[in-house]
């Protein structure tokens, strides 16, 4: 299932292409590290969830993906919308609560959306994006647009009833969707060995009359395959699929995790399989020069860095402003 | 026999202890939940019960409310007593159908054939930034629906009191605790909610409200962390010369619509402090008692002080802003004195 690195480049591939995907995951590692320091210090609260060790799932996927094609989002967001190119300034921001963030600070962490690229939002309500997912896919086949929909949950979701109920109206009625099962181990400290009687979750899809794949989620290279493989189905009207993605979260779940459930050797054993290392050996081994990745992650955190004072430059949102988006307006406009 | 004691305690001790003890003394209680388990609930309701009394008492389950609340409600008609923990309140919605049509109407459809004795005990509340999926109270929500008891502890003696209750109560209740009265050490927590807690068992009765501070010119009826709001605009308002009386209701379901009469009849003014939408909840109803009940003791309207109509913002500003606060409360008991 894994590549090694000494494997070429996948076909459809082009080096060029894939730095773009280093230049992704690692502005979401750094984006997210940030975060978690941010936390520690007091300067963001409520609870975040890190994407860190799961870079390869979101960047992988979304690359499948094409302009007009929309994604909805889970509680551990932060990764799909910058894989979607979303503004990192605005994502700062949001977080820090600031009237420049995505959401002008009425959302957070859990909450940011971002229709202009697609991103139907993330949300704070476990599996609470897959019925929107389906209607998303519903639209665009009532309207014969050839639009595809990317449904990004967590194993934990699976066990959710909104699960079951999307996946089979999305079976029946042969929905553009890709339900992308990003299987980390673990709901909080559910594990999913405790929580399934499945030898693996993509097993569950065959219920619904869904194919089914599984990949190691921390080679980009497998999301991307299964993940364009889905895309075109759903495009061609053959309905959707479901690829639970096997990866691992390093930090905890969020704010509130003590980490009791699991061992360090089991986070060590995890480590050693970084999807950023293992895409950087992959490049080097293809001929990338190691100064031109370093050029790359010193960008990036000078991109991150820059958020982070854009964040923090920006005003707070004024409390006159409370009551404006609780309803969309008559003329149409929003805000 | 009982003990003199001074030990104070969180209530998110308060509450592991009273479940504790009422799983040593009856072999028919037992906890479910998502990580209710070894993590010990992710706010502490559930902490030291699975070393003490293993998987079989101490459930962990998958991430499906509507299957483990409706499980609970199960067990309960088999004899069983189940503690079941949502861990939002927020998170009702996937398991709603359960708690509105099942485990609140059983008995009354059945004609009293089937019951269902259970705590289903839930987190709630706003102050630590958790945006509007993660902060609301909506107790209200559940005090609408007959066949469901609501209780609202305030700090951490109420809490082991009324859990014990809860789980000894015939019928399902409703347990809430506001997560900003837990003392947890990763979120902020009111101090005043930590208390002294005998170590031995006992019980509050489900329907008795607390006159947590007497007055005479002013009653404030509240719940929950806003008591400890309530207390404190008092204490500026008792500066000013005026007296203040602050009554926790504790239960919104029982409800001591006695309590409330009795101090309207002795200060004739009422604020109504609550940390839940202002429009169709708990705020409206003692108001609406107050008008039905009390009308010709009032010297002044009635003022609520709630949360607006708007999801809870994120934006610590923002959520500041709607969150009742001790200058807002002051303002109405202002009003209401001087009107
Ligand atoms: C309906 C609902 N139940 C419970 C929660 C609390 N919760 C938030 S994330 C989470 C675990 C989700 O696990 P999974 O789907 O595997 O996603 P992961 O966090 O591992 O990415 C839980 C239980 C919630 N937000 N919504
Ligand atoms: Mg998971």
């Amino acid at each position: 299932m894994t590549r090694s690195a000494a494997q070429p480049l996948p076909q459809a591939s082009t080096l060029e292409e894939s730095l773009r995907w280093l230049r992704i995951m690692l502005t979401i590692r750094r984006f997210d590290e940030t975060i978690d320091e941010l936390f520690a210090q007091g300067k963001v609260h409520g609870t975040t969830h890190l994407y860190i060790g799961e870079e390869a799932v979101a960047t992988g996927v979304i690359a499948a993906l094409q302009p007009g094609d929309v994604v909805t989002s889970t509680h551990r967001g932060h990764g799909h919308n910058i894989a979607l190119g979303g503004d990192i300034n605005a994502m700062m921001a949001e977080l820090l609560g600031r009237e420049t963030g995505y959401c002008r600070g009425f959302g957070g962490s859990m909450h940011i959306a971002d229709q202009s690229l697609g991103n139907l939002g993330a949300n704070g309500i476990v599996a609470g994006g897959l019925p929107i997912a389906v209607g998303a896919a519903l639209g665009f086949q009532l309207q014969q647009q050839s639009q595809v929909v990317v449904a990004f949950s967590g194993d934990g979701a699976l066990n959710e009833g909104a699960f079951h109920e999307a996946a089979n109206l999305a079976a029946i009625w042969k929905l553009p969707v890709v339900f992308v099962v990003e299987n980390n181990q673990y709901g909080m400290s559910g594990s999913v060995k405790e929580m399934f009687a499945l030898g693996h979750l993509a097993e569950r899809a065959a219920g619904y009359g869904i194919p089914a794949t599984m990949v190691d989620g921390n080679d980009i290279f497998s999301v991307w395959e299964a993940a364009g493989q889905a895309i075109e189905t759903a495009r061609s009207g053959s309905g959707p699929s479901l690829i639970e993605a096997v990866t691992y979260r390093y930090k905890g779940h969020s704010k509130s995790d003590a980490n009791r459930y699991r061992s360090r050797e089991e986070i060590q054993q995890w480590r050693q399989r970084d999807p950023i290392d293992h895409l950087k050996e992959y490049l080097i081994a293809n001929g990338a020069d190691g100064s031109s990745l370093a050029q790359i992650q010193r960008e990036v955190a000078q991109a991150v860095a820059d958020a982070l004072q854009f964040a923090e430059s920006s005003p707070w949102p004024d409390p006159s402003m409370l009551e404006d988006a609780v309803y969309a307006k008559e003329d149409g406009t929003h805000v | 026999m009982a003990t003199e004691t001074s030990r104070k305690l969180t209530m998110a001790r308060a509450i592991s202890e009273a479940i504790d003890l009422e799983m040593a003394a009856d072999s028919r209680v037992f906890v479910m939940g998502e990580d209710v388990g070894p993590y010990g609930g992710i706010f502490g309701s559930t902490t030291g019960l699975f070393t003490k009394y293993g998987p079989n008492r101490v459930i962990d389950t998958p991430i499906s409310e509507s299957a483990f609340i409706g499980a609970a409600a199960g067990a309960a008609a088999e004899g069983l007593r189940p503690i079941v923990e949502l861990m939002f309140v927020d998170f009702f919605g996937v398991a709603m159908d359960q708690i509105y049509n099942h485990l609140a109407k059983n008995h009354y459809m059945s004609g009293g054939s089937v019951s269902h004795p259970l705590v289903l005990m839930t987190a709630m509340g706003a102050g630590y930034n958790d945006a509007a999926q993660h902060s609301q109270t909506l107790y209200g929500l559940f005090a609408h629906v007959p066949g469901l008891k609501v209780v609202v502890p305030s700090n951490a003696y109420d809490a082991k009191g009324l859990m014990i209750q809860s789980i000894r109560d015939p019928n399902p209740v409703m347990y809430f605790f506001h997560k900003g009265l837990l003392g947890l050490g990763w979120m902020p927590s009111d101090d005043r909610a930590v208390v002294t807690v005998p170590e031995e068992s006992y019980t509050i009765p489900l329907g008795r409200a607390n006159i947590v501070r007497d007055g005479t010119d002013v009653t404030i009826v509240t719940i929950g962390a806003m008591v400890h709001r309530a207390v404190e605009a008092a204490e500026i308002a008792a500066v000013k010369g005026i007296s203040v009386e602050v009554v926790d209701l504790r239960t919104l379901v029982p409800l001591d619509t006695g309590t409330i009469l009795s101090s309207l009849k002795k200060t004739h003014r009422l604020v109504i402090v609550d940390e839940d939408y202002l429009s169709f909840g708990m705020s409206g109803e003692i108001a609406a008692i107050a008008a039905e009940q009390a009308l010709e003791y009032l010297e002044a309207p009635v003022r609520r002080v709630a949360v607006p109509n708007v999801p809870i913002p994120y934006s610590r500003p923002l959520e500041q802003a709607v969150i009742p606060s001790t200058p807002r409360i002051l303002d109405a008991v202002t009003y209401v004195t001087e009107f």
